[in-house]
């Protein structure tokens, strides 16, 4: 039997379906329902999680990592209890804990005190063991002098403080957490850090929602992806991480690049026209097309995603309208950050191609050894005549996102070895 | 790979006692009485703190509002309107019936908006719903206990005398608090769905307050008049408010009142009140039970 519970998995999640309603018009007082009796409100249903299935081991910290609107948090939800399910069942293997909101029911006008005590209650401990825990919260707060100080009084900083203790003090085997990370200065989050370090060493199982992919390589042990509430990836963090990466940056990087350039914009900075997801300008006089192009990868397949430390290509296809003497072929690659990395062109290597026909049709190709760093790339293509003529320019024609496995934060990666020699401590050598 | 082989590739099968406990959504009460208890306290408990101990006239203040309706109903009522002088007591019976209306007030309005004010607690803590319109009539019950001591006082100083019926009116007053506690659970449900229940409640309380024997005494449809409108009074009586103030005018203040059973006409007419009484808890508490898993999604 023993054996038994040492197999159960701390969480069991069995092809689960919710759906919401949404009213197209919302209904929300009765004077409306006596006036319209016969106006059907049709609603609208969001499904929110469509057949969701995994388990969690015990001792395991499990990354659950979406966009928003991907269910991610209904998830959270249904497993706390919060939400029914629709279809399918959820089973906890011991105590489990919520905490989808740090500091929930924290009444501004009440001290700490009466505010640890409000938010055990809430997530389930009783007086008793709410009165032994105080001192360790409070400790871990740092709040000794500021216990009878109404939280009104408190600094955001200290309010983020108090909540966490309250929450790491409840010993649940299972741990629910919704993005606290994302509050706090940096010294309070590397604490957080440290406690996550510690909740995972002392063989508690944490299920953890975020949008930080750092945060999910350096914790988790399996990690999920979930979009439109479907279950798009689960495994090693690592490849869930870049699955939602490239997810990321194929739909989400156009509404970020904006948000981003009106940021800049009142800030009154570098009055930079932010790139978009759609095609830029197109230029030229038509006698030469740009038809189509597109990005190769490894193995000579047409991708959007490429993965760093591979070969990749780039390839267009041109077609000629008119006869056209020594033209020259470009491409360019810009990051997110409207850095040039890469620029290629025939004017090097075939400056005089010769006479081209009405009719023909060329294949340019440039193969590269991919070290871009991982980021989305935007491909602008051209055909011109030198001296600045251009026949056919498509700006920010398409783009390609590159994943890495490591994140450097450098504009590119430059293929390198890296390795540690460790020199005696006494007598220094010299290695060569 | 598709989200369909991604969940067929995640899809293991247990057995029964391989998993542990099934999650099985929010109710109204969980599985835990104890935790239950605790919460409802707890919340109670700091509501109170706050509106009392908040600052040292917290008790002052909730006192000075029924003694100001008292002393405008009684300047209004028993001096220039001379309504109430041939009953024994009138004063203390209408310090009473204004203390306990004010309670049922309370109760019913902050229950009613209960829901909708822990709105943050709903939506992401699960614990049992059921606390949170049970300490808000828990915490109104507090204030009617404080607020019943100058009742009582201002009761022996007028020269009441204690008799044994005093330890049947608790009874009463449990009577009152139920029924105000099923009020609140309706309400709380129905201000979810519908907003405009709050002002209608509102006007239902106004009526309530009109329709009820609490700045007129009963009497005054019954015999005097000469009777003339004894149906209006058995109707008054049809509220449970009106029967257990009534009542513990008869109780606790002087047995010259009539009792509820006298003013309806017949004992056995006391039966509307009764299943009033009753289908509001019952269908109060079965309505909420039903409606508590979806709160959450419909606030």
């Amino acid at each position: 039997m023993s054996a038994d519970v040492q197999q159960r998995p701390a969480v069991y999640v069995d092809g689960v379906h919710k759906t919401f309603r949404l009213p197209k018009e919302q209904v929300h007082t009765l004077k409306e329902r006596v006036l319209h009796p016969f106006r059907r409100s049709g609603f609208e249903e969001l499904r929110a999680l469509r057949d969701v299935q995994f388990d969690v081991g015990k001792g395991e910290f499990f990354g659950i990592v979406g966009r928003n609107g991907s269910g991610k948090s209904t998830l959270l939800k249904c497993m706390a209890g919060i939400y029914g399910t629709d279809e399918g069942r959820i089973y906890v293997d011991g105590r489990l804990s919520t905490f989808i909101e740090l500091g929930v029911g924290f009444n501004p006008d009440l001290p700490a005190r009466d505010n640890v005590e409000l938010n055990a209650a809430m997530l389930g401990l009783n007086t008793r063991e709410a009165r032994e825990r105080f001192d360790a919260i409070i400790d871990f707060a740092e709040l000794h002098d500021f216990i009878d100080l109404k939280l009104k009084n408190y600094s955001s900083g200290m309010l983020v403080r108090l909540a966490f203790s309250v929450m790491i003090q409840v010993d649940a085997d299972i741990l629910l957490i919704d993005e606290v990370l994302a509050v706090g200065d940096a010294a309070f989050q590397q604490k957080c850090y440290d406690e996550f370090e510690r909740i995972r060493r002392s063989g508690k199982t944490v299920l953890l929602v975020t949008h930080d992919m750092n945060a999910v390589r350096r914790f988790c042990d399996r990690a999920m992806l979930l979009e439109h509430g479907r279950m798009l990836a689960i495994g090693d963090p690592e490849t869930v991480g870049n699955r939602y990466l490239q997810l990321n940056f194929s739909e989400e990087a156009r509404a970020i690049a904006q948000e981003e350039a009106r940021a800049l914009g009142e800030r009154g900075a570098a009055p930079v026209e932010y790139m978009s997801e759609r095609e830029g300008e197109r230029f030229g006089d038509g006698r030469a097309e740009i038809v189509e192009a597109w990005c190769e990868d490894a193995e000579g397949r047409a991708a959007t995603q490429l993965e760093n430390g591979t070969r990749a290509a780039y390839v267009a296809r041109v077609k000629f309208h008119d006869d056209v003497e020594d033209p020259l072929f470009t491409v360019s690659m810009t990051n997110t950050q409207r850095q040039q990395v890469l620029s290629a062109s025939t004017v090097w290597t075939v400056p005089r191609p010769g006479l081209f026909r009405k009719g023909d049709v060329v294949e340019f190709r440039v193969d590269f050894d991919n070290i871009l760093a991982q980021d989305r790339y935007q491909v602008s293509a051209s055909v011109e005549l030198s001296g600045g003529h251009w026949l056919d320019f498509r700006e920010r024609m398409f783009s390609v996102v590159v994943t890495s496995k490591k994140v450097t934060g450098a504009l590119v990666d430059v293929p390198q070895e890296v390795s540690l020699n460790r020199l005696g401590a006494s007598a220094p050598e010299v290695v060569s | 790979m598709s989200a369909a082989d991604v969940t067929a590739r995640a899809r293991r099968t247990y057995s029964e006692e391989e998993l542990g406990t099934p999650i099985l959504g929010p109710s109204a009460l969980g599985n835990d009485s104890r935790r239950f208890w605790h919460l409802t306290w707890t919340l109670a408990k700091t509501d109170f703190k706050l509106r009392f101990f908040d600052n040292a006239l917290g008790y002052f203040w909730s006192l000075m509002r029924p003694l100001m309706l008292f002393g405008v109903l009684y300047l209004v009522f028993s001096v220039a309107l001379d309504v109430g002088n041939d009953v024994e007591y009138f004063p203390v019976a209408l310090l009473m019936g204004i203390v306990l209306y004010s309670f049922f007030n309370e109760a019913t309005s902050q229950g009613l908006r209960s829901l909708l004010m822990r709105e943050p607690l709903v939506r992401k803590v699960e614990f049992p719903r059921l606390a949170v319109p049970t300490a808000s009539v828990l915490s109104a019950t507090f204030s009617l206990g404080l607020n019943l001591i100058p009742v009582v006082v201002f009761a022996l100083v007028a020269g009441v005398t204690p008799r044994w019926t005093w330890l049947l009116c608790p009874f009463l007053l449990v009577g009152l608090v139920l029924f105000a506690w099923g009020l609140a659970l309706l309400l709380s449900c129905l201000f979810v769905r519908a907003r405009d229940i709050e002002p209608i409640w509102d006007v239902v309380l106004q009526i309530m307050l009109y329709a009820t024997p609490i700045f007129y005494p009963i009497e005054l449809f019954v015999y005097i008049n000469g009777g003339e409108h004894p149906e209006l009074g058995r109707l008054i009586m049809c509220s449970p408010l009106a029967v257990v103030i009534q009542q513990l005018r008869d109780w606790f203040i002087d047995p010259g009142y009539l009792s509820a059973a006298e003013a309806i006409g017949l004992a056995w007419r006391l039966v509307i009140p009764g299943a009033i009484w009753a289908g509001v808890i019952v269908g109060g508490f079965f309505f909420f039970k039903r409606v508590a898993p979806r709160i959450a999604e419909d606030l």
